[in-house]
């Protein structure tokens, strides 16, 4: 391997398999927000939907546990998690002026850093 | 042989947003791909200024819980989450056909076409009853 295809002493630049981890990652945050979302639709479809029994999807507890909060926390952390790797990709395909691009990965990370830190703030105090 | 050289066939290079939405036709399997990308685009730009703010009034209190479905805001509200929900079902429909590929489940064409129509259809169909189920509470 000639030294001009490396960065530094370690990094590739091509062939080092560097996107089978966020494929891996849009996979696995895929099937979590999968199997949430199929058990709250199904919930949803059994249950008369109120203030209180909506209010409960995100509050129950399980053997003294906020499963409701932890299990919304989790699903909202792989939604980040899977819509940066998604809208990243985007970006990729579309947009080839490289600033251009990078000024939009930093506002994706921000608009959903944002969303976890409003969504968690929402969760965790009801 | 006559027809070829007369008549070059149309060809499709760099295609781009024209070309996919207006020009060429897209198999079944392509527009479920499309709309994949386009749903999950549009969740991704409502999630902070719609979908959490309205998930703040909805677990907030059982005032603000009510006065989500009321009114002409109420009208205009159930249009944007229809959409939103079409969105999410198309999201998580075609999602999961895309994970049964990655395990080369359906991969042959006509399982493949067959699975797209049936995601497409599913997708619409599970709007509708979640539509119904979530205004008759609003």
């Amino acid at each position: 391997m000639a030294t001009h295809e490396k960065i530094g002493t370690k990094r590739l630049v091509v062939g080092a398999h560097y996107g089978s981890f966020d494929f891996l990652v849009q996979r696995m945050t895929a099937i979590i927000l999968a199997v949430y979302s199929v058990l709250f639709l199904v919930c949803a479809l059994f249950t008369s939907i109120n203030y209180e029994s909506w209010k409960g999807f995100f509050t129950f507890t399980f053997f003294g546990l906020p499963m409701g909060q932890i299990s919304a926390s989790l699903a909202f952390f792989s939604l980040a998690w899977h819509a940066w790797v998604g809208v990243r990709d985007i970006w990729m395909d579309y947009v080839k002026p490289a600033g251009l691009r990078v000024a939009l990965h930093v506002l994706t990370v921000l608009w959903l850093i944002g969303s976890v830190l409003f969504f968690a703030n929402i969760v965790w105090s009801l | 042989m006559s027809d070829s050289t007369s008549k070059p066939r149309r060809e499709f290079r760099n295609l781009d947003l024209e070309l996919i939405a207006v020009k060429y036709r897209l198999p079944t399997a392509g527009k479920v791909s499309i709309l994949h990308r386009i749903s999950g685009a549009i969740l991704f730009l409502s999630l902070p200024i719609i979908l959490i703010p309205l998930f703040a009034a909805s677990v907030g209190s059982p005032e603000s819980f009510a006065a989500l479905g009321s009114g002409f805001g109420g009208f205009l509200l159930k249009l944007v989450l229809l959409v939103l929900l079409w969105g999410f079902m198309h999201h998580l429909c075609a999602g999961i056909r895309f994970l049964t590929l990655d395990l080369h489940i359906g991969m042959d064409k006509e399982s493949s076409s067959k699975s797209a129509k049936i995601v497409l259809g599913a997708s619409i169909a599970l709007t509708l009853i979640f539509a119904i189920k979530l205004f008759g509470a609003m």
